[in-house]
């Protein structure tokens, strides 16, 4: 039997609710997740206090509800499916290890923040710090996928390590920046300064960009691997057209200032 | 202040009288130690546990200015070490670098009740202070960092000894400080002038002042001893952490003649080999010297593996330390004073100069014939947080676990140590009291702390007896601090203001008079702005010099 929590009242502030995983639900009836401990500012709370419970004992959890204020949902997740059908704050998802979380409407900052695995997809946009590594981290996303199906913000995969981050519009500033490992496809435009930073990885874009100049200008070619990913990409349902398949793609490497291993490939026609 | 206390049943160690695991009463009354009290007074049972004095840490950084550097450049640290508040605590956060509440609270759950932060510049002693208020239950104190000088190294190049002797009694005064520091003396000067310069030899004159570190070195041994000051200089020697750096350490303490010196965190200066290449062992070396040569002490400044954080006055090295790591870092320079530098760090066993520096610290403590002048410390956080002293002490006092431990770092370092020869020494609990207590006290001049005899301070620390001696020093079952029962049953139940300790050598005021127009021309701070106020003193305690104890 599947857990279906629906917001009954809104929090006045930021709910902090670390415990809404599928994974800790799991193990307890509608009693036990109701009396759950959430932070509801500075004052200690219980999820029944916003949240009507129905069902228990599933690894299959399902959050109704406009959740723009409740944050830190998911955090330390390793297994199981949630969906959240309404807007979710900020911390989505923080150091997830495994399972799978939908969100079907928008998402504040800071989703995935230094995930090791798993995936996240997210219908509507989500805000900045995608999939990035906490400030005085030096690592971000470590595994895992994130698929945003509208725009994401600044700073995406600061710091990634590996996994992927998919996007079908726009990025914001920066995006990559400092990015050791991994792989960033935005369909749409990429921000300003995309790349700064970047030791190793792939940044794609479907469209021009204006590259910094530690990059270097390689070549115009089709990456053959491109096109598995974007075939991947579109089983998604992320908007990938025929011509992007077999397109060519320009070829630039840098960042200079750093190891200067990583590759931007913006398409080419 | 709490009712007369009588601890009963309890195995005493108390080395600075002679007390060595008997089964005796404690009294105390009035946040003193007592030779006796009436019969009813109120009792706590010790049976089955081990008595020492608090702990004292002879060398640590824990506040002030390059302290907070620290913490703020490492919000990492400190989002996976919350510390909460609780009823009697207040929140804080963990990591290599605590913040003030959180340092004196996890100070005091290991049974120390006394630390030294090693190294303040001079004008960072208001911030010190403020900081040092804001550190419960601890009594504490601060060195000043004074071995780059401008003004007392320009003395010295006119060779006004005298004068020079007076400006740093006047220094210490105005600051509150405890003790004098000299860190990398004479070389930070020259890298704060010219691009990756430094002093390499301790006899190569330095162009600015025309004088040498030995000079530098000489000239406080003999100021300082002649002040009185409760605890010597207190020194870290130039080439700390470069290969072939021990000739450099033992010319150091040469340079003493025979007087009283401190040699800060020996390990880093135990080192052979050539410079730029890997390190070799001298551990054995510099043991054997200051086996031979009682008017040294030492604190050792072990290398736990793990995360660290280095933060030093020693601004090119930690230059070093930056280009080896690539880790985000801090460099300043104290005006006209001294320089800082941090970068986070982390100790890995596979590492050949990591594991290197860990077993040197182990010869050292298991090569060291005297108890007394050796002190444990891991130079907090720079060879790893005071939080690991237990695990120290359990590889100091078990021999098996310290194979184990041996087996499982880089063995071609092991190779090149005398470890390789499985050192038979475990050190005893009396041992243990001497190098964390009776042992520090002594070398810091404290005449009240670091024993349990009549008149002591009442900062006990009350353990249960384990076989796990790092179960059994991670958490004392009792913790007294001025006989106030401050941690009960493994748990802190009470807050408590430390003390701060400090001296007040005197000296001639005509030295203001000197020091003044040097403010004037080159301090960025008025000369009547620069001495630390009394309102920054809050609880308190001036201990007195050698001079002003004997009169």
């Amino acid at each position: 039997m599947s857990v279906t929590l629906t917001l009954h009242t809104q929090p006045e502030v930021p709910l902090e609710a670390e415990c809404l995983s599928p994974d800790r639900l799991a193990t307890l009836d509608q009693a036990g997740i109701a009396a759950l401990p959430v932070l509801h500012g500075n004052r200690n709370m219980t999820v029944g206090d916003f949240f009507s419970v129905d069902g228990g004992k599933d690894l299959t959890v399902r959050i109704i509800g406009d959740l723009g204020r409740v944050k830190h949902v998911a955090t330390g997740m390793s297994g199981g499916h949630l969906i959240i059908d309404g807007n979710i704050g900020s911390h989505l998802g923080l150091g997830m290890s495994g399972g799978e979380i939908t969100v079907t409407g928008h998402a504040g900052d800071w989703v995935g923040p230094e995930m090791g695995g798993g995936r996240i997809v997210v219908r509507g946009d989500a805000g900045h710090m995608v999939g990035s590594a906490y400030r005085g981290s030096k690592v971000g996303m470590r595994g895992g996928e994130i698929i945003v199906h509208g725009r994401i913000g600044n700073e995406a995969g600061n710091g990634m390590r590996r996994g992927m981050i998919a996007v079908a519009a726009d990025s914001g500033d920066f995006t990559g920046v400092n990015m050791i490992a991994g792989s960033i496809f935005v369909l749409g435009r990429l921000g300003a300064r995309s790349g700064a930073g970047m030791k190793r990885g792939t940044i794609v874009s479907l469209h021009d960009a204006e590259v910094l100049p530690t990059y270097s200008y390689a070549a115009c070619y089709h990456p053959v691997f491109l096109r598995h990913y974007l075939l991947r990409l579109r089983q998604l349902g992320l908007p990938v057209e025929e011509a992007h398949l077999g397109g060519r793609y320009r070829r630039w490497s840098g960042d200079s200032v750093e190891l200067n291993r990583g590759e931007i490939l913006l398409f080419a026609g | 202040m709490s009712s007369p206390l009588r601890i009963i049943n309890g195995r005493v160690f108390d080395p600075a009288n002679g007390v060595d695991g008997e089964v005796r009463d404690l009294c105390i009354r009035d946040g003193r130690i007592v030779d006796q009290l009436p019969a009813q007074a109120r009792q706590l049972d010790a049976h089955g546990m081990v008595i020492m004095p608090g702990g004292v840490d002879i060398h640590c950084h824990i506040a002030g200015p390059k302290v907070n550097l620290a913490r703020k450049m490492q919000p990492e640290d400190h989002r996976h070490d919350v510390v909460p508040s609780t009823a009697v605590t207040r929140s804080g956060t963990g990591g290599t670098v605590p913040s003030t509440f959180a340092t004196g609270y996890r100070y005091a759950t290991l049974g120390y009740t006394t630390a030294m932060d090693a190294a303040v510049p001079p004008l960072g002693a208001r911030h010190t202070l403020e900081e040092f208020h804001d550190t419960p239950i601890i009594d504490k104190g601060f060195y000043i960092v004074l071995g780059n000088n401008i003004f007392l190294n320009q003395l010295l190049k006119e060779k006004r000894h005298e004068e020079f002797r007076e400006a740093v009694a006047w220094w210490i005064s105005a600051t509150k400080a405890y003790a004098a520091k000299l860190v990398n003396p004479g070389g930070d000067e020259p890298w704060k002038g010219r691009r990756n310069s430094n002093v390499s030899d301790i006899d190569a004159n330095i162009p600015e002042f025309d004088i040498t570190p030995r000079q530098i070195i000489n000239a406080f041994v003999h100021a300082v001893n002649d002040l009185g000051l409760p605890h010597p200089p207190h020194i870290h020697c130039n080439n700390l952490g470069h290969s072939g750096n021990f000739r450099t350490t033992i010319e150091t303490m040469k340079a003493a003649e025979g007087r009283r010196l401190h040699m800060a965190h020996i390990q880093f200066h135990s080192y052979g080999g050539e410079l730029g290449k890997n390190p070799k062992s001298k551990g054995p070396e510099i043991a054997r010297y200051i086996n031979e040569n009682e008017n040294i002490t030492c604190d050792v400044g072990q290398v736990m593996f793990g995360k660290a954080t280095v933060m030093t006055g020693d601004a090119p090295a930690a230059y070093v330390l930056r280009k080896i790591t690539g880790n985000k870092w801090v460099n300043s320079d104290v005006e006209c004073e001294s320089g800082c530098g941090i970068v986070p760090f982390s100790y890995q066993e596979h590492i050949y100069t990591h594991a290197m520096q860990w077993a040197i610290g182990l010869e050292l403590f298991l090569l060291s014939k005297d108890p007394w002048r050796i002190v444990l410390s891991t130079d907090h956080p720079n060879g790893g947080s005071f939080m690991s002293y237990p695990r120290l002490i359990k590889l100091l006092m078990d021999r098996e676990f310290r194979k184990q431990e041996i087996a499982r770092v880089n063995q071609k370092a092991i190779r090149n140590t005398v470890l390789l020869d499985d050192l038979e020494r475990e050190y005893t609990l009396n041992e243990i009291a001497i190098i964390t207590r009776a042992g520090p006290a002594r070398a810091l001049g404290l005449v009240n702390k670091g024993h349990l005899g009549s008149g002591a301070d009442a900062d006990i620390t009350i353990y249960d007896e384990l076989e796990d001696k790092e179960e059994m020093f991670s958490s004392p079952r009792y913790v007294l601090k001025d006989g106030e029962l401050i941690i009960d049953d493994h748990e802190i139940r009470q807050d408590h203001e430390g003390r701060l300790l400090h001296v007040a050598p005197a000296y001639d005021e005509d030295i203001e008079q000197q020091i003044k127009p040097f403010f004037d021309k080159y301090y960025s701070i008025e000369f009547g702005n620069y001495a630390v106020g009394d309102e920054y003193l809050h609880r308190h305690q001036t201990v007195p010099t050698l001079g002003e104890r004997q009169s």
